[in-house]
């Protein structure tokens, strides 16, 4: 086993290895600004799939109305940097915080329902947050919301998603993660243990709204231009999410981090052929569940320990050879 | 710490739809008493368990534990109050570890904030420490230390329930409620079980409540015993006067002929 | 127009479309009695319907009731292969896992249309000349008519299917319990299958109706009334025939109020204000009993 301390060293060194060679690559004109845009869309999407993930994976929950905080946290940001030239930091957490109260405000009808019932009432909660949107005129209305400064550099947004995953990392291994993964095991059991299973319900909700509401704070800022539509803001973008998060496993973070990571990248290899990805697309899905049910990873972590693990098997075969 | 306080339940009834499970059941239990609830199958006993740990509605009557009165209270609450219990068909959280399993029943233990949790603070590293530790103690009690790192749902029943006991025994209890633990064990199995009991009553000095059908382990473990027929309580006494009571012989040993 | 003839005017628009969420609503309703699952790729067999019903009228040139027919039949094998490729498989696993496949098998119907059928929409077919009647203070089409008239006759005959023929007794059964179903010697998986094809005609029937009533048919339509029809189902009760047809009907009615009161935009968010509202207070639906968890 490697030692805590140490490993966490390597980690950062890792993490500021991968920022100084997309720096580095982009500098020398070998990745171009639309590839360095592409991966800041993969950030985006890391921070949406993980904090989801708190949500559908850790807690057992199924809401699939990501996008509906997803839109709070764009529309408010972007509102508050063009009309009120409020700082980009300060609109983040803004976004995020409104995000998170929203998320307080789905959570409390969480306690009611379960399963597919509490899926569909989140899908309408995102619906009707759009509609909100597409009847407001301040931001823009059913015409869009545009002139959004580019604020979101890769910069910021690498940041941001490290900081949503080690955040969310830390919360699943504290007492508070393990009282949210007892209300997805067996929610009587997690009750008479003294687990206010409620407030658990409520604290997922609130917790990975935020990171959704500081996610869609990077996308209208990256995008330059919001539209309410059920593909930028809707259902359609909640399923997107979802699907990341289910062909990552529900309940690893490294599956979601690695799943949001590739299906933000094959997308725009296969520019071409975008029809097929829509049918491609839902066909993985199904058979996903259907030979893979709980995903890439299947509640697994990949670890610097599972990765030294199997290096040391390949070594030894290897060897042995 | 040795607990002191009573369990009193005055005329305790519960209702589903047009019937009554559990009616006008009134009985009180002296601070570390070991006690059994018998009777035949049906008779109301889970339920009562139930209504002491708020899993299911209270339609009459009172329940006090100590100061606290724990009538139609959240199960959460109650666990908070001391009050841990077992289930009959085993409520672990399979997809865990041992270890975690236990770890989450020291919940109501815990005391650093969610941002000591979030940033990691020194705080959080210490009594993760001491919670792990604890856990450990726990499984050391039961004779499953070696076991911490498997998953819950991987081990045999009679080790589960086992694991169930140090779970509940995470939430440093004054009252322990156990139902059916030794169901499914073997004669070995439900001989360690018995001396596992005795020695948490001995040692920890808390109450304990056990459903069983398992006379000879009620018989022999028990000071006190509660019996149960169609929701209401029949009789009360040490094993040797219940043995020779008329009406528990109609209703439930003769009717068996255990 | 003074304000309340206009409202009654929409009550019976309300009513015409509600008749069209309460057939979709059936479907769900059924679906879920009996595998409880919401078949998220429900809408999409109504958007199919709307297509195969486009193509037997224009391609084939069959009049209104053969084309009817032969969409409900490709309907009802779309519902059936559905079931049997994406959802049986997986009939052991956990509910979450069946949700998102159907999900998928939405997506999936989604975008093969729009490969297929292209992404613009048709204009579809007129099968009969365009008619005002005039009722009272009011006016009703002749397309209104024909919807309230297919529906409350494919209504009637599910009734009288499910609450007096042997193979409405089994579904019965099998809806109530599975394993004694099967252990009463009904064939579960037909049972199953033939519920597909009964909800996936119906909503065939719905989405020529459609159809014919907005003259334009385009592969997402079904997205919006699915999800609408399922609101309706959850709204009368889910699991129940008659909670879908009250359900579906006071859907249409309030969406077209609120059209009258107001802001048109804000129509679909009607269906998930009700939604949420009816989850919280009354999670059962309208005509829905309430069951007892069991610890």
């Amino acid at each position: 086993m490697v030692k805590p301390r140490l490993t966490g060293l390597i980690k950062i060194i890792l993490l500021l290895c991968i920022y100084g060679v997309v720096r580095l690559l982009e500098s020398r004109g070998l990745l171009l600004p639309y590839h360095v845009q592409v991966l800041s869309l993969c950030c985006i999407n890391v921070i949406l799939v993980v904090s989801l993930n708190l949500i559908n994976g850790f807690t057992g929950q199924f809401s699939i109305g990501h996008a509906g905080f997803l839109a709070i946290g764009a529309y408010l940001s972007a509102f508050l940097t063009v009309k009120m030239h409020v700082p980009f930091l300060a609109a983040i957490l803004c976004g995020g915080l409104l995000a998170g109260l929203a998320g307080l405000a789905v959570g409390l009808p969480a306690l009611r329902l379960r399963g597919d019932y509490l899926a569909i009432a989140t899908l309408g909660f995102g619906e009707i947050i759009r509609v909100i949107i597409l009847n407001m005129e301040a931001v823009g209305g059913a015409k869009g919301f545009s002139g959004i400064p580019k604020y979101t550099t890769f910069g910021i947004a690498y940041l941001t998603a490290i900081i949503t995953v080690v955040v969310i990392r830390n919360f699943v291994h504290s007492d508070y993660g393990r009282a949210c993964l007892a209300v997805r095991e067996d929610e009587i059991a997690a009750e008479s243990l003294g687990v206010n299973s409620t407030y658990f319900k409520v604290l997922a909700f609130a917790l990975g709204a935020f990171f959704a509401g500081t996610a869609g704070a990077l996308f209208s800022h990256y995008l330059q231009y919001m539209a309410p539509t059920p593909s930028q803001i809707g259902f359609v973008k909640s399923i997107d999410i979802l699907i990341m998060l289910v062909l990552g496993g529900l309940g690893s973070l490294t599956g979601s981090v690695i799943a949001a990571v590739v299906l933000t990248i094959i997308p725009e290899l296969l520019r071409g052929f975008a029809e097929y990805r829509m049918i491609i697309y839902p066909i993985l899905l199904i058979v996903v569940m259907l030979y893979l049910p709980a995903g890439l990873m299947a509640g697994r972590e990949l670890s610097l320990d599972s990765l030294a693990r199997l290096c040391k098997g390949v070594k030894s075969s290897a060897h042995y050879s | 710490m040795p607990t002191t306080a009573e369990l009193m339940v005055s005329n305790l009834s519960v209702q589903f739809g047009g019937l009554k499970a559990v009616n006008e059941v009134s009985f009180s239990l002296q601070p570390q008493t070991l006690a059994g609830l018998i009777g035949p199958n049906g008779a109301g006993k889970t339920t009562i368990f139930n209504a002491l740990t708020g899993l299911c509605p209270v339609s009459g009557g009172e329940i006090s534990f100590g100061d606290q009165r724990l009538t139609n209270q959240p199960p959460h609450t109650i666990a908070r109050c001391g009050v841990a219990r077992t289930f009959q068909n085993i409520r672990l959280f399979k997809n865990l570890t041992v270890l975690d399993n236990l770890r989450i029943a020291y919940h109501k233990n815990r005391q650093y904030s969610l941002l000591c949790s979030l940033f990691r603070s020194p705080r959080y590293w210490r009594e993760e420490e001491q919670i792990t530790a604890r856990a450990k103690e726990a499984l050391e009690l039961v004779g499953l230390a070696t076991k911490a790192e498997h998953l819950a749902g991987s081990l045999p029943y009679g080790e589960q329930r086992r694991v169930e006991i140090a779970r509940a025994l995470m939430l440093s209890p004054k009252l322990l409620l156990l139902d059916e633990p030794a169901a499914g064990m073997n004669p070995q199995e439900t001989l360690t079980l018995l001396e596992l009991i005795r020695r948490l009553r001995n040692e920890l000095k808390i109450t304990i409540l056990l459903i069983e059908h398992d006379m000879k382990l009620v018989m022999n473990l028990c000071e006190r015993l509660f019996v149960l027929d169609y929701g209401h309580l029949i009789a009360t006494g040490d094993p040797k006067a219940i043995q020779s009571n008329r009406r528990v012989v109609e209703a439930y040993l003769g009717g068996t002929g255990a | 127009m003074s304000w309340h003839i206009a409202a009654l005017q929409q009550l019976v628009n309300g009513l015409a479309l509600g008749s069209v969420y309460a057939l979709i609503a059936l479907g769900y309703t059924m679906v879920y009695g009996i595998i409880k699952l919401i078949n998220f790729a429900h809408g999409e067999i109504y958007m199919l319907g709307a297509y195969f019903g486009f193509y037997a009228l224009t391609l084939l040139n069959l009049s209104l009731l053969p084309a009817m027919l032969l969409s409900m039949a490709a309907a009802a094998l779309v519902g059936v292969l559905l079931e049997r490729v994406a959802y049986r498989p997986l009939r052991n696993s956990p509910r979450i896992s069946v949700l998102i496949t159907a999900i998928g098998a939405s997506l999936l119907f989604q975008s093969t249309a729009q490969l297929v059928f292209g992404a613009s929409f048709k204009p579809f077919p007129q099968a009969m000349p365009f008619r005002r009647i005039q009722l009272g203070p009011v006016f009703i089409t002749n397309r209104q008519l024909l919807i309230f008239g297919v529906a409350v006759l494919l209504m009637i005959l599910l009734h009288v299917l499910v609450t007096y023929t042997k193979f409405g007794k089994a579904m019965r059964a099998v809806a109530r319990d599975k394993e004694a179903a099967l252990l009463m010697g009904i064939n579960v998986d037909r049972i199953i299958s033939a519920t597909f094809a009964l909800g996936s005609a119906l909503a065939a029937t719905a989405g020529i109706l459609v159809g014919m009533y907005y003259n334009r048919i385009d592969p997402y339509m079904g997205m919006m009334p699915g999800l609408k029809a399922f609101v309706a189902a959850v709204l009368g009760g889910i699991g129940m025939v008659p909670g879908a047809v009250l359900g579906g009907l006071l859907m249409g009615v309030a969406e077209n109020l609120v059209v009258t009161l107001g802001s048109s935009t804000l129509r679909d968010a009607v269906a998930f204000a009700v939604l949420i509202v009816v989850l919280l207070f009354r999670p059962t639906g309208l005509l829905g009993k309430k069951g007892i968890e069991k610890v």
